[in-house]
């Protein structure tokens, strides 16, 4: 090779990566020079019931989260076409916007929301992350807000503890979980049914090391026992190689892995690829094995314990009609929890909307009328906590089981329903 | 922090090398386009996401993985070749940033297409290990996956074979001479564009082959070509361009780098390829086997 030939080829290489990374900067720049939040919120107007009612959403349609984002936007659509997309004598408009699993770019689209778009009300949110950035300007500028996912505790919490400040607005309704509400309850659970030598797996971000310690707040005291250290691998981990022989090493009897998304197939399968599957357990929250990864996961998941707020094989009308409509509506699209959580809240905005007549210009009254909905949901009672705003769930404790074949989309695996609560979840009104 | 015990490090060492060596079936067709052909190929990623994904296709029509590991870098070799022949040839002589906008619009058009394709789409998809290799294996007291094995077995032999066909064969000399001054090639009476056509399709499909060999060990999605091209030009920056045992012996430092760098340090897991890259820009500016001016 000629050498001064090569000198030239290694610059010119460089430089063009050069050019590349200023592309994308320059394109950031551009993104950050996008009208900003400025002025005040529009003053309140009389409403008439003839003008449309205008919902704004921010769901994920790329990025990590992108299948969550799809779930949620098609049952929304499924309940709102089953009510011609009316509520209270008002025709609703939706607006959506990507979230992009990003902060800044999720507070950008709000401002456009409120400040363009002038939405009546806020609905969305995947990431628990983007829900603590937009949680100010939704409160500041008096936003009826039902939030259709991201669980994390903070949201609905009133208080102060250490660092942690609680973030509830009398504004914001969370119609989907708290994490504690998951992970709590299955603690105590996995230490009387599972096992009480148990090693902690979760994704390195605020809600896997927020619901690992909920887990570990009821198993402890109910006489189980951590194992090792906790092995925290990053979010977004595709090759969970490195982290694997840490928990063959420690020998635990089972593993409460927080994971979900793609992380939660590949860490699933990986888990079972290592030989872990032989002698250790795998528990955690129900999204571990939710709808979305679980055909991937196949015979890996099988006999993995989790707790959600629902399943498909929950018994109930309202649940049957849900996945018969989901799956004629939106054919070989696997219904999963989000889902449930898009149809439901959809279903709260037009309740609240048909329990003021569409009368929406008594802001109070609205509020207090998303308080007070309650409806038979596909996870059973629908209701909120007047207290946090957040719903009331009952968990449930599952398990990966080869399919009875009541739900055909869901491939050869279900997760079965071993037990619930004893009662519905709360989560704490204070920190 | 871990306890390393032989064990252990045995089994990092080896989940290090299997990621080394699927890396270097990228960055070996990565260096050798760009000594060659002076192109800085950003839709490489995109050859080995749609090798995944055409795998994948194969691997539901046949049942099949092996047809699926031989139908894939076929399929997108061509399609490499027709990249090469009816976009890349006109740019042929213009700037590098005129490649580079080129091919990194291609990584789009890729992402989008892959999302379009019904049965691909946005959803996370898995991809099963051929049955006799779904087993895991003892080692000392743990146990390791027989497919990693295996990954690591056809690397190594691929890697052999490029090496013998590069270093020993009639073909091989053209593509180093191609390397080295590809007008002087041409000059000689090669039909040096028929060989850039024919570098470009192998490159293509040797990317698209890692694409099916590592989609049972991770799960395909939209993506997965950016964080595997930005991995792969690393390993080009690191091992020097143009040369194949820079791209042999950079993909195994930046495999076990990664995979040590996670198991030891998860914290600052993310940051160990990039430490080594600025070290071997900031003392080897022409990366560790790329010669001296």
């Amino acid at each position: 090779m000629n050498d001064q030939n090569l000198q030239v080829n290694r610059r010119q290489f460089l430089k063009g990566l050069a050019a590349l990374a200023s592309t994308a900067s320059v394109a950031a720049l551009l993104d950050a020079c996008a009208p900003a939040a400025t002025s005040a919120p529009a003053a309140p107007t009389v409403i008439k019931p003839s003008i449309p009612f205008k919902i704004g959403s921010i769901l994920p349609y790329t990025k990590v989260y992108a299948a969550l984002g799809e779930s949620i936007t098609n049952a929304m659509t499924l309940y709102f076409e089953s009510v011609n997309f009316t509520a209270g004598g008002r025709k609703i408009e939706w607006i959506k916007e990507d979230e992009e699993n990003d902060a800044q770019i999720s507070l950008r689209k709000l401002t456009k929301l409120i400040e363009q778009d002038k939405v009546d009300l806020f609905t969305g949110v995947v990431s628990t992350a983007v829900v603590y950035a937009l949680r100010d300007p939704l409160h500041e500028a008096k936003m009826p807000t039902v939030i259709s996912n991201a669980g994390g505790n903070l949201l609905t919490r009133k208080g102060e503890k250490g660092a942690a400040k609680g973030r509830f607005s009398p504004y914001i309704f969370r119609a989907s979980f708290s994490s504690f509400q998951i992970s709590s309850p299955l603690g105590e659970w996995v230490a009387k049914n599972v096992s009480k030598k148990v090693l902690v797996c979760a994704s390195n971000y605020g809600f896997g090391t927020e619901s690992s310690a909920d887990f570990k707040s009821t198993f402890v005291p109910a006489g189980g026992t951590i194992v090792g250290n906790d092995v925290l691998p990053p979010l977004g981990t595709t090759d969970f190689s490195a982290f694997l022989p840490q928990i063959a090493a420690a020998k635990p009897e089972a593993v409460y892995s927080f994971f979900s998304g793609s992380d939660a197939l590949n860490y699933v399968k990986q888990f079972d690829q290592f030989g872990l599957s032989k002698d250790t357990k795998i528990v955690g929250a129900g999204f571990l094995t939710e709808t979305d990864v679980l055909p991937g996961q196949g015979k890996s998941a099988l006999g993995a314990y989790t707790s959600l707020h629902w399943s498909t094989t929950l018994d109930n009308p309202a649940n049957k009609k849900f996945l018969a409509d989901y799956a004629k509506r939106f054919p070989g699209k696997d219904v999963d929890v989000f889902a449930m959580q898009g149809y439901d809240a959809a279903r709260v905005i037009v309740e609240a909307l048909n329990a003021v007549q569409g009368d929406t210009s008594n802001q109070s009254k609205f509020l207090d009328a998303i308080r007070a909905v309650t409806f038979d949901s596909p996870r059973g009672k629908f209701s909120f906590d007047p207290k946090t705003q957040n719903a009331i769930n009952t968990i449930y404790f599952r398990q990966v089981k080869e399919s009875g074949g009541q739900y055909e989309s869901s491939g050869k695996y279900e997760n079965a329903i071993l037990g619930k609560t004893d009662k519905p979840i709360l989560d704490p009104e204070n920190m | 922090m871990l306890n390393l015990t032989p064990d252990l490090f045995l089994i990092q060492f080896l989940n290090g090398l299997a990621y080394g060596l699927l890396l270097f079936l990228l960055a070996a067709g990565l260096s050798i386009i760009f000594g060659m052909m002076d192109v800085m190929n950003l839709a490489h990623g995109s050859f080995y996401m749609l090798g995944a994904y055409v795998g994948l296709s194969a691997l539901r029509a046949t049942e099949n993985f092996w047809l699926s590991l031989l139908v894939a870098p076929l399929v997108v070799g061509v399609v490499g070749f027709a990249v090469e022949r009816l976009l890349l040839r006109p740019l042929a002589g213009r700037g590098h940033l005129d490649q580079v906008l080129l091919t990194f619009g291609l990584a789009l058009v890729a992402a989008d297409f892959v999302r379009a394709v019904p049965g691909w789409g946005a959803e996370v998809r898995a991809f099963p290990p051929p049955p006799e290799l779904a087993a895991s294996l003892a080692l000392g007291s743990l146990q390791y996956p027989l497919y990693r094995l295996f990954v690591i077995g056809m690397g190594l032999g691929l890697a052999l074979a490029l090496a013998l066909l590069i270093g020993r064969t009639r073909v091989g000399a053209i593509v180093r001479a191609g390397v080295a001054d590809a007008q002087m090639v041409g000059g000689l009476g090669i039909n040096i564009s028929r060989v850039f056509s024919i570098v470009f399709a192998v490159g293509a499909a040797l990317a698209a082959f890692g694409g099916v060999m590592t989609a049972p060990i991770v799960s395909l999605k939209p993506g997965m070509d950016a964080e595997t091209l930005i991995a792969a030009l690393i390993v080009v920056v690191v091992g020097g361009l143009g040369t194949l045992r820079g791209a042999f012996w950079g993909s195994l430092l930046i495999g076990e780098a990664d995979n040590f760098g996670r198991a030891l340090l998860p914290d600052y897991a993310l940051f160990s390829i990039y430490v080594i890259m600025a070290a071997v820009l900031l003392l080897r500016p022409t990366g560790l086997f790329g010669r001296k001016t």
